[in-house]
């Protein structure tokens, strides 16, 4: 039996006078791949907000490998191991998809004024250092040819996996997917799966992903949990979450 | 006519010295500096009041003066002669501008982004309105007028200008070399991936707010500098020189037409806008009139942002490397 590397216990978000998020609790397997789904509006982008340090709760509790981090900094909840991608990607548009990798490693020598100025030798050797693994996770990714365009000039589907690539590139514990199969063409979206699942077996990176497309959920999950306005509707296997009755009504809107 | 260029090319280096900081504010993160002005009266009267006695202060207690650096230093043997007062100057006027937007900028750059530019407009003329009023400090519109030259021993007064020019190109020299090695590592990485999405950057586990405050205060330096320059220059300077037309606008057109972003964009911008604004003095009304005079350089502006949006470095870039291009052949040649 997995042990948990994320908990959620009766989270609540409110915006003004909507309650986006509301008394959901939920664990994540280390190790997992797990799938969250659920109608729009039932809350999945603002839990990953919440969970990410991007919102402030209203109340409730993240735990994180048996640590809090609800109401950490977006920054320090990075450090920690967890990283986001956005629904919408948002790549850094005049920068090249180089450089959006090369930004992400944290304590880079070179992020201090003074150590940018005077230990510039220092700092050369560490970002070949980045610049190797960045091309690596480009390697990984599929997206080894467009490294030195800006990143505007990318497609749809290759904007989703450079937010798959950025994740790659912190060295995460868990990574919080949103819609990433949104949009993207069957040979890109064959490469993303088949990125996800290496990360797991060969990074032990867990995963939370959000996606309405059932047959990728199907194919790519261990475990599903279902949303319906702002906390857990029910959740199991994949198959089994399919069938439930319950799932179909939300969906459609009862 | 040698001697109009020669004030000439030292007012594009002080105004180049604006732009670099603008630049870094703007060009590379993004931060909406509408009260440049506010650093550079701030850095020139700082300047100015650490080596001079203000005409009005007999009614004020010494201690406030306890700069009057000029004729302090200039009394002691030996280090007299090297004019110290002038680097303490500008390290005041340094030091006085980097509080005031650590002040601004911790307030401010948490909240949304256009808090910063109410809050940097309102310092502007706050400042301005200090100095137009506190007559015991600044002696009101008259303003500051016995600043001293830099160097008054060694070189004669006829070729102060000529000397002076050479000191703002070494100290703007210094200042672009570091603001060249900072936006070319890791930190400005940071800084244009705040200026191209500041949510992607958080996503990328940066501290979004140290590395913006840090950029808005090393601008703000970088202008205060500029104000301490632009004083020793004049060597008279009032509360005129600082409205939001002379002390901002104008920089902002510098940076727009050079090309915002780019590293040499602050000295292209000066030259041509500085170029057009004092070349254009010399027409003959209506052309040469203040009203008109503005309305080309925001001409130029709008000229610039509809067919060359990348501003006018690019260009001249293209140029250079087709110069370098047609002579490099002969250079290998020559020296084989
Ligand atoms: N920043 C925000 N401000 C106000 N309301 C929000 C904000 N983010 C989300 N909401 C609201 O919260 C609810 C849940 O939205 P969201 O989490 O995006 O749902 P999902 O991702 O499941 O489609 C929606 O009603 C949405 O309008
Ligand atoms: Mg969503």
């Amino acid at each position: 039996m997995a042990s948990a590397i994320l908990r959620v216990r009766g989270l609540v978000m409110d915006f003004g006078g909507v309650r986006a998020v509301d008394n959901c609790s939920l664990n994540v397997d280390e190790g997992s791949i797990t799938g969250l789904i659920g109608p729009n509006g039932a809350g999945k982008t603002t839990l990953f907000n919440l969970v990410a340090g991007f919102h402030k709760p209203t109340a409730g509790r993240v735990t994180f490998r048996d640590e809090r981090i609800d109401g950490l900094p977006s920054y320090l909840i990075f450090r920690k191991g967890i990283v986001r991608t956005f629904q919408i990607p948002r790549e850094l548009k005049r920068m090249s998809v180089l450089e959006n990798l090369m930004l992400v490693p944290s304590d880079q020598i070179g992020e201090s004024m003074w150590r940018a100025v005077a230990a510039r030798w220092l700092v050369k050797r560490q970002e070949r250092a980045i610049e190797a693994q960045a091309r690596e996770v480009l390697e990984f990714t599929g997206l080894s040819e467009v490294a030195d365009l800006p990143a505007e000039g990318l497609s749809g589907g290759q904007k989703k996996l450079l937010e798959l690539a950025r994740t790659l590139m912190a060295k995460p514990r868990m990574v919080l997917l949103d819609e990433p199969g949104a949009g993207v063409n069957p040979t890109l979206l064959r490469r993303l799966v088949d990125g996800i699942r290496r990360a797991r077996e060969e990074l032990g990176i867990t995963f939370l992903i959000i996606e309405h497309d059932m047959g990728l959920v199907m194919r790519l999950c261990d475990h599903v949990i279902v949303m319906s306005e702002g906390s857990v509707l029910t959740q199991g296997a994949p198959a089994a979450v399919q069938q439930d009755d319950r799932v179909v009504r939300a969906y459609l809107g009862d | 006519m040698l001697e109009f260029l020669t004030g000439f090319a030292i007012l594009v280096g002080v105004y180049s010295v604006f732009t670099l900081g603008l630049n870094v504010h703007w060009g590379y993160t993004g931060l909406f500096n509408i009260g440049v002005a506010g650093f550079f009266a701030l850095g020139a009267y700082t300047a100015s009041l650490l080596v001079i006695r203000p005409p009005q202060s007999d009614q004020v207690d010494d201690y406030l003066f306890a700069g009057d650096l000029a004729n302090r230093l200039d009394a002691l043997p030996v280090i007299g002669a090297l004019d110290l007062w002038f680097v303490v100057a500008l390290a005041g006027a340094a030091l006085v501008a980097a509080m005031v937007a650590l002040v601004i900028g911790t307030i401010t750059i948490r909240l949304r982004g256009d808090y910063l530019a109410i809050a940097t407009l309102g310092i502007a003329e706050s400042v301005r309105l200090v100095f137009l009023n506190e007559r015991w400090l600044s002696n009101g519109s008259k303003g500051l007028y016995t600043i001293p030259r830099v160097f008054d021993g060694i070189v004669s007064p006829q070729d102060y200008d000529r000397v002076y020019l050479v000191v703002v190109l070494v100290v703007f020299a210094l200042m672009f070399a570091v603001v060249r090695a900072l936006v070319h590592s890791p930190w400005g990485r940071v800084l244009r991936a705040i200026r191209e999405d500041e949510v992607t950057a958080e996503a990328s586990g940066k501290h979004v707010f140290r590395f913006k405050l840090q950029a808005f205060v090393l601008g703000a330096v970088i202008m205060g500098i500029g104000g301490a320059l632009y004083a020793f220059d004049l060597r008279a300077i009032s509360p005129s020189a600082f409205t939001p037309l002379l002390g901002t606008f104008i920089i902002w057109a510098m940076l727009v037409v050079g090309g915002s972003g780019r590293l040499y964009s602050p000295v292209v911008g000066a030259l041509i806008v500085w170029g057009i604004w004092s070349g254009s003095q010399f027409l003959p009304d209506p052309l040469g009139s203040p009203h008109v005079r503005y309305f080309s350089v925001g001409a130029l502006v709008v000229l610039v942002l509809m067919y060359a949006p990348d501003g006018i470095t690019p260009e001249v870039l293209r140029i250079r490397d087709r110069w370098l291009a047609r002579w490099r052949p002969r250079r290998v040649a020559a020296n084989e």
